[in-house]
């Protein structure tokens, strides 16, 4: 099976400071890749350069053998988010509609395809019945359902999440990731996170990264993860990755 | 009252006030919502430097603040979009330097004794032909940019990281943003003056803000309470001879606190 995305010898310095060498990863179609690693160990940086906000220094990143660069449509992305202000004053279908790449201007906004197309990945997430809603009236797991939407309306191949359960409740969290688990018979999940007991009852693969990156096939194990504590979590995964991972990093 | 409204100066300042109006309720909710209060009221107090060198050359008012303004806004936004930690030291700056220079300008005018506080707190009944020109010119423009670029200021205004990845042209929205809050506070200044700007940009869009649940609606909503705090404040000001900005924004301030015991009352 040919990758969807390819990572090959990846290097990206900021300044003089090495940020991460030597990355090779390779996700196939239908992975649920969970991102893992200590804070300042690359994990953001990893995204930005998959995303196209930072610039490949050496190596490369490709999505179906094609430079990422001129395919970044097939990527869909849901940031981490700490910035957006709850209070705005925008519906729910407003949200997921930034999720279009669309050029054209139409006054007022939106055309009538627009709109049905957001109502159908509103549907997709289980959110249809607030689409009028003022996104600060919704919960932070429903809230993140929307930007889960959002990032479905250009019908990507990969959905990139950062940080997707960050400041929601557990069972918001659970619920991200059952949607996650339902979307991934389609498409690729490739998900960012610290919430490692959670994260690994839903990944088929974990890449540990610390500067460099280390790739585990989770697959038989994953029920060995299943409602069991962060600690647990911690101690098992290291005892996987086994010695390449740096002794001395959490995750 | 009635026979008031035969004087044109009177009617000048009307329409003057109504269209001033609708700039600042769809302005201040783009100020608001992108968190630029500080912002605007750095450029609102710059732009009296050019208040200052435009009496001093003999040039038109609304020309030399606007240029103030404008250039003011332009050196803001690229501070922001740069150095966003820095940016209230050289808003300080900014707006210490603006007026300055207005003070400067105005000591060294030969035989100049005109009123400042008009400048400072409103003077609408000065209102000429062509300042109302120059205000239903800013406003075509900035209903022509909303409408337009609705969908791109929202997403600007709402998530820019996310704008920027979908293509947006972040630093162009966000920049025109600034430009024509300038604009608007430079024709504010004329109603409510340079101190008092800010308050008209915010009040009525603090209202609408719970009022409503989208961005057009605030503008819209911030627009419509904006119209009636300045009639009813022209009303007072003209009945009891007051300074036409600080009856406008003590309207706004009543209305405001008004607003927040009646919510306050429903959700107990």
């Amino acid at each position: 099976m040919s990758p969807i995305l390819e990572i090959k010898n990846l290097y990206f310095a900021y300044e003089k400071q090495k940020a991460l060498e030597n990355i090779n990863l390779s996700i196939n179609k239908k992975d649920f890749l969970a991102i893992i690693g200590p804070n300042g160990g690359g994990k953001s940086t990893l995204l930005k350069l998959i995303l196209g906000i930072n610039k490949i220094q050496e190596g490369s990143i490709e999505i179906e053998g094609k430079n990422s660069s001129s395919c970044l449509n097939k990527i869909g992305y849901v940031p981490q988010n700490t910035n957006v202000n709850i209070d705005f004053p925008i519906r729910v279908f407003e949200v997921v509609l930034m999720g279009h790449t669309n050029k054209k201007r139409v006054l007022f906004g939106y055309s009538k395809d627009e709109i049905s197309k957001a109502y159908e990945v509103l549907q997709k997430v289980g959110m249809k019945k607030f689409a009028k809603n003022k996104i600060g009236s919704l919960s932070g797991g429903q809230r993140q359902r929307v930007m889960i939407a959002r990032a479905l309306f250009t019908n990507p191949q990969i959905l990139l999440l950062d940080e997707p359960t960050s400041s929601i409740d557990a069972k918001g969290q659970k619920e991200v990731y059952e949607l996650l688990k339902i979307l991934n018979e389609d498409i690729t999940v490739v998900v960012v996170s610290h919430d490692i007991s959670i994260i690994l009852e839903y990944a088929s693969k974990v890449a540990y990264i610390n500067r460099t990156l280390v790739l585990h096939d989770i697959g038989i194990n994953q029920n060995r993860f299943k409602s069991k504590d962060e600690h647990f979590c911690e101690v098992e995964l290291l005892n996987l990755l086994g010695s390449k991972v740096q002794k001395g990093c959490s995750c | 009252m009635l026979e008031a409204l035969s004087y044109s100066f009177i009617q000048n300042a009307l329409i003057a006030g109504v269209l001033i109006s609708i700039c600042a309720g769809i302005i201040g909710s783009l100020i608001v919502v992108n968190r630029m209060v500080f912002l605007a009221g750095g450029i609102a107090h710059t732009s009296y430097g050019g208040i200052g060198m435009a009496i001093y050359f003999g040039l038109p008012i609304f020309f030399g603040a606007s240029v103030f303004a404008v250039g003011a806004a332009l050196i803001l936004a690229s501070i922001s979009l740069k150095q966003k930690n820095r940016i209230d030291t050289f808003i300080g700056l900014i707006w210490a330097v603006g007026m300055a220079i207005g003070v400067l300008f105005i000591d060294l005018t030969p035989g100049y004794n005109v009123d400042l506080m008009s400048y400072l707190f409103g003077s609408i009944l000065a209102v000429s032909r062509d300042d109302l020109l120059f205000i239903s010119i800013l406003l075509l423009i900035i209903l022509f940019i909303t409408i337009f670029w609705y969908r791109d200021i929202l997403a600007v205004s709402y998530d820019s990281e996310y704008a920027s990845l979908r293509g947006v042209h972040v630093k162009s929205f966000y920049t025109l943003i600034l430009v024509l809050s300038a604009l608007t506070v430079v024709v504010s200044i004329k109603i409510v003056g340079l101190i008092l700007v800010i308050a008209l940009l915010t009040i009525p869009v603090y209202i609408a803000e719970k009022l409503s649940s989208t961005l057009g609606g605030m503008m819209s909503i911030s627009a419509l309470l904006s119209v009636c705090f300045t009639l009813v404040g022209l009303y007072f000001s003209y009945i009891y001879d007051l300074t036409s900005g600080a009856s406008i924004i003590l309207v706004a301030a009543l209305s405001l606190i008004v607003f927040l015991a009646i919510n306050f009352l429903r959700h107990r």
